[in-house]
């Protein structure tokens, strides 16, 4: 069954309403009449409307959403995933939101870089677009500030993995409580650069907040190295990184190194970083077929069946989409990004567990 | 039900198992073309159909709402009896035969999708998508062949209780998706021991839920908010829309596998069959009704109903579009291409239901290979997609 938009909350009251009427409609619902007037008004998935479209730079466009139902509200630094219709058909993607939850116009903002073979990313960047309806999945994620926010912060960000922390950055301005911020982002060329013009003016109003730019088409790209250089008190902050995997893993593997694991927060656009808890590994059985796979601690179940030639179903590969999803019949999973357990009873996804020992999947 | 043997060759022997690969490649290379293409006009097309049909209904029902003056129940009737013939075949036969999955929109989808009828869309897809779209035509094994209660082929043996079909013919007519739904239960299958009788409670009780949600909504809910002076004309209207849409897809449906050029199969003719075989098959199994592009809608497509035996998930809007490479497959390979206008298609399916209410009969003569020179000039689709 395809994936569909977030369930709209309704007050119990429009709820009875809406049964009612469906003695009228049956086997429809309401909501395919409503939609003759308004599509927008669909309450078994959330519709958005695409309202206002911003270029930010050659290759990015923000675009602002105006949800069907008043936005049930999201954490800065939290994406979802939305769904596009392109050329008749519906395409998911995960995107950050940019925008914190306490917009005065209610609307919801992407931001979305451009990538040239893709089949999301162009169509969100042509402006042609304005006026088109998106699906809204559920909000997710972890990567969020806690409450309250810690006072020495850390943003370290390149390229388009500036949105969410955008969002957070957003939120903390409007509370006015930036409270110790370092920010080190990243970009190609000084224009190229995603909210360049918003970051540079945050830097310039007196606040707590402190930017560090880099240029990587004159300076290199940023290394973890160069973090004692950029923000000497580095080791004292909560860092928050998004930006190319390559870049997460290196920061990853250095916070480790110096025993700080817990001090860094990621989020990534591409692959799911390794967090430190592994599994101890064990005997996988897919009951479907009884194929049985011996997967270590460390790898993806996904990964250990394909390499046994089982084939699974996938999308992302990154924890993201849930098309990989099984039930979990007997023994104990651990998510490798986060190290936390599953036990038995559980749909699990198969792309970011490994077993804790032998396991069951109905698969 | 023991079948005697066949009483007429199929040009399906006459045809060495190279053709037959062939064939199915150059089946397959059709279809193949077609998903491809699919893209925005598609999804236009079907969502125009279905807007069109929510249209009509909310008309229909907001003029019935009149419906104790004369003139407002014949066009309140007239217009939901066609808003329920578009629900029914172009849009939730097609829908749940998985047509427009493709577009990944769960509202437009086989699995989600639920329609104004009395079959269950689990039990219908069992019985329509699996059993009839997979064995068509094959005696015995496909129980749309006279929906068990009917000989509509001569093989089949005569028994006296087949005096009465010309009347219980009517009956299903009327009554006809009543009758798919309790066709739908299979009852042979609980004989043969196929089927739980868990398994048919749960089916008997989702008939049930549907049952009961036409009745409140046609026979109950409707005619409450026409008011007292209404409530028995609106009843009235929503039955006699009930009735046209159960007569028009009895017809439709009737005439496309049952009209004289059919084939039917014994189940050792079609054992390993290939690929190519099956196409060829559904190719002579069915038949297509001509008729101008309006009429095509109406029935949902199933005028193309030999283009919708070969390519049962192929979005309705395209059948049209290939039907000329179909025909020319047929020509190349010396096969017919059954096809004829409603009024010849129906008489011969009537004339066949009640010549074979009594003992004995043969299978009609067939057309032979698809000749274009005697073929009419098809009207142009009305949506070109
Ligand atoms: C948590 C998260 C947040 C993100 N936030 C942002 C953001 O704020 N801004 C931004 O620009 N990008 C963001 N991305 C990346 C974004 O989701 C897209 O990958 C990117 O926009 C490219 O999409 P595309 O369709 O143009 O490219 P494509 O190359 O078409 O697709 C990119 C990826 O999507 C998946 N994919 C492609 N086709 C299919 C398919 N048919 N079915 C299932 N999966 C498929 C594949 O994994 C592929 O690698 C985020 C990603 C994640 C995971
Ligand atoms: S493949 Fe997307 S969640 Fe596993």
């Amino acid at each position: 069954m395809p994936e569909s938009g977030a369930p709209v909350k309704m007050s119990p009251l429009v709820a009875g309403a809406l049964k009612v009427l469906e003695k009228f409609t049956s086997p429809l619902s309401p909501d395919d009449y409503f939609a003759l007037i308004n599509p927008l008004w669909s309450t078994r998935e959330t519709l958005g409307r695409i309202d206002r479209v911003h270029r930010e730079t050659d290759d990015s466009t923000t675009v602002y959403i105006t949800p069907g139902f008043r936005w049930g509200g999201h954490r800065p630094g939290q994406y979802l995933r939305v769904g596009f219709d392109i050329d008749g058909k519906r395409h998911w993607r995960a995107y950050s939101l940019s925008s914190d939850q306490d917009r005065p116009d209610h609307k919801l903002t992407l931001t979305v870089k451009r990538k040239d073979d893709g089949v999301v990313s162009p169509w969100v960047n042509d402006p042609r677009n304005l006026g088109s309806l998106v699906v809204l999945g559920a909000v997710e994620g972890e990567f969020v500030l806690p409450e309250p926010p810690p006072g020495k912060i850390l943003f370290v960000t390149a390229g388009s993995g500036i949105t969410p922390v955008m969002a957070m950055l957003q939120a903390l301005d409007r509370t006015d409580a930036l409270p110790d911020v370092v920010h080190v982002h990243s970009s190609r060329t000084g224009d190229d650069s995603i909210f360049g013009a918003e970051i540079d003016a945050l830097h310039e109003r007196p606040n707590g907040y402190r930017l560090v730019r880099r240029i990587t088409s004159t300076e290199g790209r940023a290394e973890p190295a160069h973090l004692d250089e950029l923000c000497p008190d580095w080791r004292e902050r909560q860092t928050y990184a998004c930006g190319p995997g390559a870049l997460l893993d290196a920061l990853t593997d250095h916070f480790r190194a110096e025993g700080l694991e817990d001090r860094l927060h990621v989020e990534s656009f591409e692959h799911f970083v390794m967090g430190s808890g592994t599994g101890e590994g064990g005997e996988v059985t897919l009951s479907a077929t009884g194929t049985q796979v011996t997967c270590d601690g460390t790898t993806p179940i996904l990964v250990a069946a394909e390499a046994a030639g089982a084939e699974l179903p996938f999308g992302c590969r990154m924890g993201i989409c849930h098309t990989c999803t099984g039930l979990l019949e007997h023994g104990t999973v651990r998510d490798l990004r986060t190290g936390e357990t599953t036990q038995a009873g559980k749909e699990i996804r198969t792309c970011v567990n490994s077993p804790d020992g032998p396991v069951t999947l109905k698969l | 039900m023991p079948m005697k043997e066949p009483m007429i060759e199929s040009p399906l022997a006459r045809l060495t198992p190279e053709q037959i690969e062939e064939i199915g490649r150059e089946f397959d290379a059709i279809h193949d073309e077609v998903f491809n293409s699919l893209g925005e006009r598609d999804a236009r097309y079907i969502r125009s159909i279905i807007a069109l049909h929510r249209q009509l209904a909310l008309l229909s029902r907001a003029i019935l709402l009149g419906s104790r003056y004369k003139p407002a129940w014949l066009l309140g009737t007239s217009v939901l009896g066609i808003a329920k013939i578009l629900e029914n075949m172009e849009i939730g036969h097609n829908v749940m035969h998985g047509q427009w999955d493709w577009m990944n929109d769960p509202k437009i989808n086989s699995a989600n999708w639920d329609w104004d009828s009395a079959s269950t869309p689990e039990a219908w897809k069992h019985s329509h998508n699996y059993v009839h779209h997979t064995f068509t035509n094959i005696r015995g094994k496909d129980i749309d062949l006279g929906y068990e209660i009917m000989r509509i082929d001569p093989h089949q043996p005569w028994h006296p209780v087949y005096l009465a079909q010309p009347f219980y013919n009517v009956l299903l007519a009327a009554f006809f998706e009543w009758g798919v739904a309790f066709h739908d239960l299979d009852l042979e299958a609980l004989k043969k021991g196929e089927k739980s009788k868990e398994q048919l409670l749960k089916e008997l009780k989702g008939m049930g839920g549907k049952a009961w949600r036409q009745i409140l909504k046609d026979y109950i809910a409707f005619p409450l908010l026409s008011g007292p002076g209404g409530f028995k004309q609106t009843l009235t209207a929503n039955f006699t829309a009930n009735l046209i849409r159960n007569f028009w897809a009895y017809a439709i449906i009737f005439c496309g596998h049952f009209p004289d050029q059919c084939y039917t199969f014994s189940q050792e003719e079609t054992e390993n069959e290939t690929r190519g075989g099956f196409y060829v098959r559904q190719l002579l199994g069915a038949a297509n009704i001509e008729g101008s592009p309006v009429f095509h809608v109406m029935a949902g497509n199933l005028g193309y109903q030999v283009e919708h035996h070969i390519f049962p998930d192929m979005p309705s809007s395209r059948y049209a579009q290939i039907a000329p490479k179909v025909k020319d497959i047929c020509e190349r390979y010396g096969l017919p291409y059954n096809s004829g206008r409603l009024g010849k298609q129906f008489g011969t399916v009537q004339r066949t239901i009640l010549r074979l209410a009594f003992p004995g009969g043969e299978p009609r003569p067939k057309p032979g290979a698809y000749r274009p020179e005697d073929a009419p000039v098809q009207g142009r689709p009305l949506i070109a997609v």
